[in-house]
């Protein structure tokens, strides 16, 4: 019996153990196993107004630390991979905003499309 | 959120994430690049929280200045002052928060533990879950401390990843390696190098950089 040639494992180890996703500690499997990309970036200011977000509405008691990681573990090992790490946040952070109340889905969109409108820069859109 | 930019997505094709964040995005250093939907989402948040009387934008401003201004050089005067004072060494080692606000760093509420490299053993901080790191000593994290490939091999082979970043220890060093929480998170003080007696705190904070505070290097030497 011969078997179609394999690249790579497509289910890490640690899922297939019935690990979550998010709990990579050990499994060289796949992605895992490879060098440590050292290429670093600077962080741009949506990433910092991100960061700041999350630290102000955790003050406010607006929603917790373990509220965020809530959201980003039920993300799903595909999230790693499409989003940026800031992109993940804020995607988390509206969620628990969402279900604490703090503003309505349709405000959001309301929001954004108006935002989306005003120019095709962050600095554009930012700024109005 | 679709991509934009090219990328294969082949059935467990191997990534390449060259030019790439270790998300496999590119860099987007200026505020002049296309509007992203995250952006745009990010922008909406933040002003329905302004309109809503829960924060400011001088209240943002200042936190993003707090946060910038943590940097490792506050970490690096913190190992410097343990490597000059014997009791202020103890008081780190017993409880790493009190110390730091000793030292008036503005640390939060944020639970450190300091451990200490020897010739005998050395000490290795990741966060295999997530990205927990001790921002409020060091400022934000690397980008590699929060790849798959660090968080997956930093505790399966700490020596083969210390050996990547040019750490090659002996083979009868003990290695460490502390996982982080979001409850707990560690600092690395790394061995004094020698040849620094009489060296003053100001002198010995210039050779502590930000990996060997993390345990992915070790301390310039004199």
């Amino acid at each position: 019996m011969t078997e179609p040639e394999q690249k790579t494992d497509p289910i890490p180890e640690s899922l297939a153990a019935g690990r979550r996703w998010h709990d990579m500690g050990g499994d060289i499997s796949g992605d895992g196993g490879g060098p440590i990309p050292r290429e670093g970036h600077d962080y741009a200011l949506w990433e910092k107004r991100i960061d700041a977000l999350m630290v102000l509405c955790g003050e406010k008691g607006l929603m917790t630390v373990d509220g965020l990681r809530r959201v980003l573990e039920d993300m799903g090992p595909e999230s790693f991979e499409t989003m940026g790490y800031y992109e993940r946040w804020i995607a988390s952070v509206n969620q628990n905003l969402l279900e604490g109340g703090v503003y309505t889905t349709e405000e959001l969109g309301t929001r954004m499309e108006a935002v989306a409108r005003r120019g095709a820069s962050y600095g554009e859109a930012a700024g109005g | 959120m679709p991509h934009d930019h090219p990328h294969s997505h082949d059935e467990g094709a191997v990534h390449s994430h060259e030019g790439m964040s270790p998300s496999g995005h590119p860099y987007r250093a200026d505020n002049d690049t296309p509007l992203t939907y995250w952006q745009v989402m990010e922008i909406a948040i933040r002003e329905l929280l302004i309109e809503k009387g829960h924060t400011d934008a001088a209240e943002i401003t200042r936190q993003i200045d707090r946060m910038d201004a943590r940097s490792p050089a506050d970490g690096a005067r913190l190992v410097a002052r343990a490597w000059h004072d014997p009791a202020f060494r103890e008081r780190l080692l017993a409880d790493g928060s009190a110390a730091c606000r000793e030292m008036d760093l503005d640390i939060g509420p944020m639970h450190l533990i300091a451990v200490e490299n020897s010739e005998a053993v050395h000490n290795l901080v990741v966060c295999t879950l997530c990205s927990c790191y001790p921002r409020n000593l060091l400022g934000l994290p690397p980008d590699w401390y929060k790849t798959r490939a660090y968080r997956s091999r930093a505790v399966r082979e700490p020596r083969a990843v210390l050996r990547e970043f040019g750490v090659d220890l002996p083979g009868d060093t003990t290695v460490r390696v502390h996982d982080s929480t979001a409850d707990m998170r560690y600092v690395v003080i790394p061995a004094r190098p020698r040849g620094t007696e009489g060296w003053s705190e100001t002198e010995l904070a210039a050779l502590v950089t930000r990996d060997s505070m993390i345990g992915t290097g070790l301390p310039r030497q004199p």
